[in-house]
C-alpha cells in the first residue's frame, strides 16, 4: 500500500508510510478486538454447550451473539473503582500494558502471503518478546491493587510465565531452524504445497516439538489447566481481583488476543500458516500473478486457512479449559522444568540431526517441489519495497 | 552460644527472611462453601496455619426451638443442612419419637428410609460438584446439579418444596407418594446410573485431579477419632463406622432388612471396588482423594437401598398414618440420638420437661467437628490445597453455624 500511496500517488514517503502504519495498526486492532468479542462469546456458547446448558441466546435474536457487545456496554456503564492503597498510576496503566503486548504481536503476524501489517526478518523474535511483556502488565496490577490476592496472581504469573518461555523458546527455535529464517513470511512460505511440507509433519522430533509447544503456550497465556495468575478458587480473581470495568475488559481482550496470537503462531510454525492441506491454487493452474481475480482469491482462501487453524486452536483451549482441573503452582512448575524443557531440549537436538543425517526427508517423495519463497509486494526484510511483484522476483532458496 | 557480631551470616539471613502475611480467605470467597472465613497464616505458598471462624451465618436455631413445639422445629432443621433437608428432619423427627417411645408405621418407615437416601444422593451430588469448583474445574459441578435437579423434581412433587422439605416429620410424613412417583424415582435411577462412570472419568480417575487430591490432606485414624470426625471424613481415613448400622436401635431399626455394606477400606479393597476406578498409586488412605471416593460410593450405596426401599415400600399395604399431634403433654426427661446425615453423623439432643415445647433443644453438627480439624491438615500445605483440603471436609455452614 504504501508502494502505491507514494509511487502511483506521488505522496512524499514520511506521508505514505504514516497513512500505511495507520491503516495497518487500524485494521490490526479491530480485526482482532472483533475476534476476541467473537471468541468471547464462542466461549460462553461451548461452555455452555459442553456443561449442558445453552449459554446466551437473546441477546441480539437468536444465538446471543450480541452477548460480548453488550458485556462490553455493561463494563463500560460500570463505575471505575481503585482501592484506596492502590498505587494509582501503575493501577491505572496495568492494564494497558497488557492490552497493547498481546495486540502490538498481531503486527509482524502473516495472515495470508503478504496480508501481514510488517514483515519483519525477525518475526518470531518479536512475537515472543512482545508477547513475554505481557506479564508485565499483570505484575503491575497485581503489585499496584494493594490486594494480598492480587500479589499472590502476580507472583504466580511471574515465576510461572517466566519459566515457561524457556522451552516455549525452544520450540519457536525448530521450525526457525528447518526454514533457516525468523521471518514468519518466509516460514510459512517454506511449507507450501501438500501438508506433509508443514513442519509438523517434517519429522518425528518437530511432531513432539509441536505438543510441546502447545503445552507451553496454553501455559504462557495462562488457560487452564495453568490459570494459576487468576484461580477463581484461590486467588479470588487473582490479579485482576480488584478491576472492574473497561480495565478489567482490557485484561479480558488481552487474554482472548494472546490465545489467538499463540494459535496463529502455531499454525504458521507448524502448520503450513496460509497454505491449506492441499495445494490447490497450484492443482487448478491459478497463478498468483498481482492484480488479477485469482490473485485475491488465493489471498483470501489464505486468509481463510489461517484463521481456520488458528480457531481450533483456540476453540481445543476452550475445550481444555472447560474440562480439567487446575494443576497446583509446584505441578505447573514440575511440568514446566523437568518435563518441557529437557524435552524441547532433546528434541530440539534430535530436530537439528535430522536436518543434517535427512535433509530430504525419509521419503522423498512426500516431499513436493522444492519450496520457493516470494518477496511479495510489502517492504521485504531489508526494508526497500520491490517496485512490484514479477515472477522474475521470486527467489528460489531451495529446500 | 557464639555472640553475633556484625558479619554474622546470621543477621544477613535474619535480614532477607521473607515476611509472613495474614490472609482472610473468607467469608467472601468463591471457595468457602458459603460464609466461612479462614484466616491463613502465609510464608509465599506455603501454609504455615489456618484458622477457621465460624458464626456468620448463626441464626440461633437453638434457642428457637425452645419456644416452639417439637413440631414446629422441623423446619429449622431444613435450614441446617440445607442440602440433606430430609436427612436433618429424619434426625428431628426419630429423637422427638425416641423421647416418646413412639414407632412409625411400616410404610412410612421404608419410605423414610428411600427420600433420605436419595436426598443423600443430592447431597453427595453437591459435594462431588462443589469440590470440582475447589479445584477449578467447572463442568462437574454442573453435570452434578442435573443430576440433582431432578431429585429435587421428585421432593418438589413429593412435598412441594424443592429445598427446605419439612416432609418428614415426628410420627411419620407429612404425605404420602402422589402416584406414578415410584416409577418416575425408578426411573431416574435407571437413567442416573450409567452417569456415575462420568462423573468417575471426568475426577476421579483424571490425572490432575488425582494429583492435586492423592496425598493431600492425610488424616489419620487416630486423628479423625480424636477430633470427632464423622461420616464420609471418617470412613475416608479407614475407620469402619457408620450410624445406620452401629447407631441406636431407633435409627438402625429403621434400615433392619436392609443389605448395604459400609463405604470403607478394609485390607486395601473397598466394598465391590472392582466395579470401580482403581485406587491410584500416590493415594494415601485418609487423602482427600479417599474422602471424596467414600462419597462417590455412598452414592452408588445409596441407590441401592433407594432400589431395595421401593420395593418394600411398593409391598407394604395399608395407610402411612398420619403424624402426630403433638399434644401439651410430652414425657419428661431427654433424649439424644445421633444419625448418619450425608456429611456425617448429625444429633440432636432434647430436653423435655413435659410441656409442649423443649426446655433445651440442641444439635450437634457434624460438619462443626470436620471443620475443626482442618487446621491439622492444612498445616504446612499450598494455598491452592487449601480449598482442596477444605471442600473434602464437604461442609455445610448453615448446619455449623446452626
Amino acid at each position: 500500500m504504501a508502494d502505491l500511496l507514494i509511487n502511483t500517488l506521488g505522496l512524499p514517503g514520511w506521508l505514505g508510510w504514516t497513512i500505511t502504519a495507520v491503516v495497518a495498526a487500524v485494521l490490526i486492532l479491530n480485526v482482532i478486538a472483533g475476534g476476541a468479542l467473537v471468541f468471547i462469546w464462542a466461549e460462553r456458547k461451548i461452555a455452555g454447550r459442553i456443561q449442558d446448558r445453552l449459554g446466551p441466546t437473546r441477546t441480539g435474536g437468536k444465538f446471543g451473539w450480541l452477548q460480548s457487545l453488550a458485556d462490553g456496554i455493561k463494563l463500560l456503564a460500570k463505575e471505575d473503582l481503585m482501592p484506596e492503597g492502590a498505587d494509582g498510576m501503575l493501577f491505572r496503566i496495568a492494564p494497558y500494558v497488557s492490552f497493547c503486548a498481546s495486540f502490538c504481536a498481531f503486527i509482524c503476524l502473516p495472515f495470508a502471503f503478504d496480508v501481514v501489517g510488517q514483515r519483519l526478518n525477525v518475526g518470531v523474535f518479536f512475537v515472543v518478546a512482545v508477547l513475554g511483556l505481557e506479564v508485565f502488565g499483570v505484575i503491575l496490577a497485581g503489585y499496584a491493587s494493594a490486594s494480598k490476592w492480587s500479589l499472590f496472581g502476580a507472583m504466580r504469573e511471574a515465576a510461572q510465565v517466566v519459566s515457561y518461555e524457556v522451552p516455549l523458546g525452544m520450540c519457536v527455535v525448530v521450525p526457525v531452524m528447518l526454514a533457516g529464517s525468523m521471518d514468519l513470511v518466509t516460514i510459512a512460505e517454506k511449507q507450501s504445497g501438500w501438508f506433509t511440507n508443514w513442519y509438523l509433519f517434517h519429522d518425528p522430533f518437530t511432531f513432539v516439538v509441536f505438543w510441546i509447544y502447545v503445552t507451553c503456550a496454553v501455559a504462557s497465556v495462562n488457560r487452564a489447566p495453568f490459570d494459576l495468575a487468576e484461580a477463581e478458587s484461590e486467588l479470588v480473581a487473582g490479579f485482576h481481583t480488584e478491576y472492574s470495568g473497561l480495565r478489567w475488559s482490557f485484561f479480558f481482550m488481552a487474554e482472548y488476543g494472546s490465545m489467538f496470537l499463540v494459535s496463529a503462531l502455531a499454525a504458521v510454525l507448524f502448520m503450513g500458516g496460509w497454505n491449506g492441506p492441499i495445494p490447490l491454487a497450484t492443482l487448478l493452474g491459478l497463478s498468483e500473478g498481482t492484480g488479477d481475480t485469482a490473485h485475491y482469491l488465493v489471498r483470501l482462501v489464505g486468509l481463510a486457512n489461517l484463521m481456520g487453524k488458528a480457531t481450533v486452536g483456540v476453540l481445543v483451549m476452550m475445550w481444555i479449559r472447560w474440562t480439567l482441573p487446575r494443576l497446583r503452582i509446584d505441578q505447573v512448575m514440575t511440568t514446566c522444568l523437568k518435563y518441557c524443557t529437557p524435552l524441547a531440549a532433546v528434541m530440539f537436538l534430535g530436530a537439528m540431526l535430522w536436518q543434517i543425517a535427512l535433509p530430504g526427508g525419509v521419503i522423498p517423495v512426500l516431499r513436493t517441489p522444492a519450496a520457493t519463497v516470494r518477496e511479495g509486494w510489502l517492504p521485504g526484510p531489508g526494508g526497500s519495497p520491490p517496485a512490484s511483484a514479477k515472477a522474475s522476483d521470486v527467489a528460489k532458496v531451495g529446500s | 552460644m557464639a555472640s553475633l557480631v556484625d558479619d554474622d551470616p546470621r543477621i544477613i539471613e535474619f535480614d532477607v527472611r521473607t515476611d509472613e502475611m495474614l490472609v482472610n480467605m473468607g467469608p467472601q470467597h468463591p471457595s468457602t462453601h458459603g460464609v466461612l472465613r479462614l484466616v491463613l497464616r502465609t510464608d509465599g505458598e506455603v501454609v504455615s496455619e489456618v484458622e477457621p471462624h465460624i458464626g456468620y451465618l448463626h441464626r440461633s436455631a437453638e434457642k428457637i426451638g425452645e419456644n416452639i413445639t417439637h413440631r414446629q422445629f422441623i423446619p429449622y432443621t431444613d435450614r441446617m443442612d440445607y442440602l440433606a433437608a430430609m436427612n436433618m428432619n429424619l434426625g428431628w423427627a426419630l429423637t422427638v419419637e425416641k423421647l416418646m417411645k413412639y414407632q412409625v408405621s411400616e410404610k412410612a418407615r421404608h419410605l423414610r428410609v428411600l427420600i433420605a437416601e436419595l436426598n443423600r444422593i443430592a447431597s453427595h451430588l453437591v459435594g462431588m460438584g462443589a469440590y470440582g469448583l475447589d479445584l477449578g474445574t467447572f463442568s462437574p459441578f454442573l453435570y452434578a446439579f442435573r443430576e440433582r435437579e431432578k431429585i429435587l423434581d421428585l421432593f418438589e412433587e413429593a412435598c412441594g418444596a424443592r429445598l427446605t422439605y419439612s416432609y418428614i416429620t415426628v410420627g411419620g410424613l407429612t404425605a404420602d407418594l402422589p402416584p406414578g412417583w415410584l416409577q418416575k424415582c425408578e426411573a431416574f435411577l435407571d437413567q442416573f446410573e450409567p452417569i456415575i462412570k462420568e462423573y468417575h472419568a471426568l475426577l476421579t480417575t483424571n490425572a490432575i485431579f488425582v494429583k492435586r487430591t492423592a496425598n493431600i490432606g492425610v488424616m489419620s485414624r487416630d486423628l479423625a477419632i480424636e477430633y470427632g470426625c464423622s461420616g464420609p471424613v471418617l470412613r475416608g481415613s479407614g475407620v469402619d463406622q457408620d450410624m445406620r448400622r452401629d447407631g441406636e436401635a431407633i435409627y438402625t431399626a429403621m434400615y433392619e432388612g436392609y443389605a448395604f455394606e459400609v463405604a470403607v477400606m478394609k485390607d486395601g479393597h473397598y466394598p465391590r471396588d472392582h466395579e470401580y476406578p482403581a485406587v491410584p498409586a500416590d493415594a494415601v488412605l485418609g487423602d482427600c482423594w479417599h474422602r471424596f471416593f467414600v462419597r462417590m460410593l455412598e452414592v452408588v450405596q445409596s441407590m441401592d437401598l433407594v432400589r431395595q426401599a421401593i420395593d418394600r415400600y411398593a409391598s407394604c399395604q395399608g395407610p402411612l398414618g398420619d403424624p402426630v399431634k403433638l399434644a401439651e403433654k410430652m414425657p419428661t426427661g431427654d433424649a439424644y440420638l445421633e444419625t448418619e446425615c450425608p456429611k456425617g453423623q448429625m444429633g440432636f439432643y432434647i430436653v423435655s420437661d413435659g410441656t409442649a415445647t423443649p426446655w433445651r433443644a440442641r444439635a450437634r453438627s457434624s460438619s462443626f467437628s470436620n471443620l475443626a480439624v482442618a487446621h491439622e491438615l492444612c498445616r504446612g500445605c499450598l494455598i491452592a490445597d487449601v480449598p482442596a483440603i477444605v471442600g473434602s471436609l464437604d461442609i455445610v455452614m448453615g448446619e455449623i453455624d446452626r
